[in-house]
């Protein structure tokens, strides 16, 4: 029972010490760090739509945590979750808006296909590239991050563009093509549902599967993973493609149950949030659906502190790094090492002597 | 047109080629930076901060350079001391710098962003030369940072290839248990190495400010820094490879503005994009890491 404990301690510990630090931050900046507290949990839980648009805002932070989580266990080091989300939301548009008449299961089920297919061949070409021509997967996510920036922005102003042509925003996708709400007036949707799902089915893939095995055995260790005959190109360039896949098909949900359409500025960083997502979920697939939750929460939050407070938003950002940074101090091997030496020196202290 | 666009080649190079120098040091000593991109945004916001608050080029320079190494100083500390997953680190950085720079200009400029302008670097022609017909613009009618851009090329090479510090710096990056053996001090060389990339880098984002765009823009590196770690790899991780490999993705840059001001009906997308599609392409030719430091990206502990 103290295993699970002491493993959900560490994060707790790093967020706690993060948001001790952003308080100082804020009192530094001249904020009351206290009432910009009351007013993010206010804003994310004071009432029932604050608390249904907290879900709402951790969905997508589900679908790219997820993302994450299976990469970096294989130590691939995917830092474009954003993009692929991007090339998701970009092609279920392209294919919601051009649908033929469908039933509306079907329609869902093409647009979200789309998006997962999108961001499956950005991953995937990652991870190929890396296998292939070893070419740093890090760089070419950051690049692909970039370009699907600028196609996204091409899209909305050129043929996505809605009929009057006055703003750069797609067509709306027809309504058979929008994934199922609950409780209206709240944005509670069916994608949360999907994202609820996909949780425990990555943990299985990683941690009960032959693949998820050869995954993490990669991760800890490339050269005997591929000493003991693992297939290390095929399994780097699945993880990349299925990662990107579970970040595009984020970005399908977000346009098929959430905004309808695309537009400029449509992720507000859902990519790179959700490495801390995942370091906090310490890259377990049912750890992330917490995780996502909390900075969901703190997303949505900080919307109402900019009212109440007239702190910036992006001090959300700064938080995301600051978790990460306590996060990875807390885990630093050095820590390990010294706890090791004590133990050798106490228990053979005449061959330490000799040395 | 031709001679426009080899000027503005150069001047978009010149801080793509001083922060990938910086980041040359610190991979010959074994780390990876990630976290440049962040740091360079550091660099242009404090230089942009300081220059309009005292109306001075030089504090702005200094402001950059300070704020810059402290960035650096944080990734010196989790990477070098801590041992950590320098990726992840580097990562974390950026995301930290687009946050806390965000937070401070929001803090001291406001939502609005009404106008906020700081005096750019003076071109500094060299005398006759400036006039040689298409390159003499873009070589010798430049502001001061693109010469020192330049001029640290071969500075770097020296110092890496003929000084007892250059040599035990590359051993820190090749071999870092047999550096330490040798008390070379694997630590400190590192240290020093992130330390210097984190002026140089400081340098490169206060050009974005005070160099082109004379104001400051939230996350207005837009890839610059993750560029020069193309740079380093295209340029294998020699200096002057490196300076080639530049003034490539300085012309990638100043192709936009070019063909903008053509209007070849090309969307313009597609010119903003290419910097980024062309790092992939070039990666993918160029391939291997073959050339890299042997313990690039390995925490190493001490031990």
């Amino acid at each position: 029972m103290r295993q699970p404990i002491s493993a959900a301690g560490k994060p707790l510990a790093a967020l706690v010490l993060a948001m001790a630090l952003v308080a100082l931050a804020l009192a530094a900046l001249g904020a009351n760090p206290a009432a910009t507290f009351a007013a993010l949990a206010g804003g994310a839980f004071g009432n029932w739509l604050a608390f249904t648009d907290t879900l709402v805002k951790a969905t997508p932070l589900v679908f790219t945590g997820l993302a994450i989580s299976t990469a970096f266990s294989g130590a691939l080091w995917n830092i474009g979750a954003e993009g692929q989300l991007l090339a998701g939301a970009l092609a279920a548009t392209a294919c919601g808006i051009h649908l033929a008449p469908m039933p509306r299961l079907a329609a869902i089920t093409v647009v979200l296909a789309a998006g997962a297919a999108a961001g499956a061949a950005a991953g995937g070409l990652c991870g190929w590239l890396r296998a292939r021509f070893a070419v740093s997967e890090v760089i070419s996510t950051i690049m692909l991050n970039f370009t699907a920036l600028q196609m996204l922005s091409w899209a909305v102003h050129g043929p996505l563009m809605e009929p009057s042509r006055a703003y750069p925003v797609s067509r709306l996708l027809p309504a058979s093509a929008w994934m199922y709400r609950f409780f209206p007036p709240s944005r509670l949707n069916a994608g949360m549902l999907l994202a609820l799902a996909l949780a425990p089915l990555c943990y299985v893939l990683l941690f009960r599967t032959n693949f998820g095995f050869q995954l993490r055995a990669l991760g800890k260790n490339p050269r005997a993973a591929a000493f003991y005959g693992i297939a290390v190109a095929r399994t780097s360039v699945i993880a990349m493609a299925l990662s990107g896949a579970l970040a595009g098909l984020g970005g399908a949900v977000q346009v098929s149950a959430v905004s309808h359409r695309l537009f400029e500025r449509f992720s507000p960083g859902w990519g790179y949030e959700a490495i801390a997502v995942a370091l906090v979920a310490r890259l377990n697939p049912i750890a992330i659906v917490p995780s996502a939750l909390f900075f969901g929460a703190l997303d949505n939050g900080a919307q109402a502190v900019q009212r109440a407070q007239g702190v910036s938003p992006v001090l959300v950002q700064a938080a995301q790094g600051l978790v990460i940074f306590v996060l990875l101090a807390f885990d630093t091997p050095v820590l390990a090492v010294r706890r090791r030496r004590t133990i050798s020196t106490a228990a053979e202290p005449a061959e330490h002597a000799d040395a | 047109m031709l001679e426009a666009f080899l000027s503005s080649t150069i001047s978009m190079a010149a801080p793509l080629l001083l922060a990938a120098l910086g980041e040359l040091l610190v991979e010959e000593s074994g780390v990876i930076n990630i976290g440049i991109e962040g740091v360079m945004l550091t660099g242009a916001f404090a230089a942009m901060a300081a220059a309009y608050a005292t109306g001075s080029i030089a504090a702005g320079l200094g402001c950059a350079i300070i704020a810059a190494a402290a960035m650096s100083a944080l990734l010196a500390f989790l990477a070098v001391n801590l041992a950590v997953n320098q990726v992840v680190a580097g990562t974390a950085l950026d995301v930290f710098a687009l946050g806390v720079t965000g937070v401070f200009y929001r803090r001291i400029f406001g939502v609005t962003g009404q106008a906020l302008t700081v005096r750019t670097l003076p071109r500094v022609g060299l005398g006759p030369l400036q006039h040689i017909a298409l390159i003499g613009p873009a070589l010798f009618d430049q502001n001061a940072l693109v010469y020192l851009s330049f001029g640290v090329v071969p500075l770097i090479w020296f110092v890496l290839y003929r000084t007892r510090w250059g040599l035990t710096l590359r051993a820190a990056g090749e071999r870092p248990e047999a550096a330490d053996a040798l008390g070379l001090g694997v630590y400190a060389l590192r240290w020093q190495a992130l330390m210097i990339a984190g002026a140089m880098t400081g340098i490169s984002g206060a050009y974005l400010t005070l160099g082109y765009a004379n104001t400051f823009v939230e996350g207005m590196s837009a890839g610059r820094g993750f560029i020069a770690l193309a740079i380093v790899i295209l340029g294998e991780w020699r200096p002057g490879r490196i300076a080639v490999a530049a003034v490539l993705f300085g012309a990638a840059l100043a192709l936009q503005f070019v063909l903008q001001a053509v209007n070849t009906g090309i969307p313009y997308q597609l010119f903003l994009a290419l910097p980024y599609v062309l790092t992939l392409v070039v990666l993918t030719v160029v391939g291997g890491q073959g050339r890299a430091p042997s313990s690039l990206g390995e925490p190493y502990l001490r031990p």
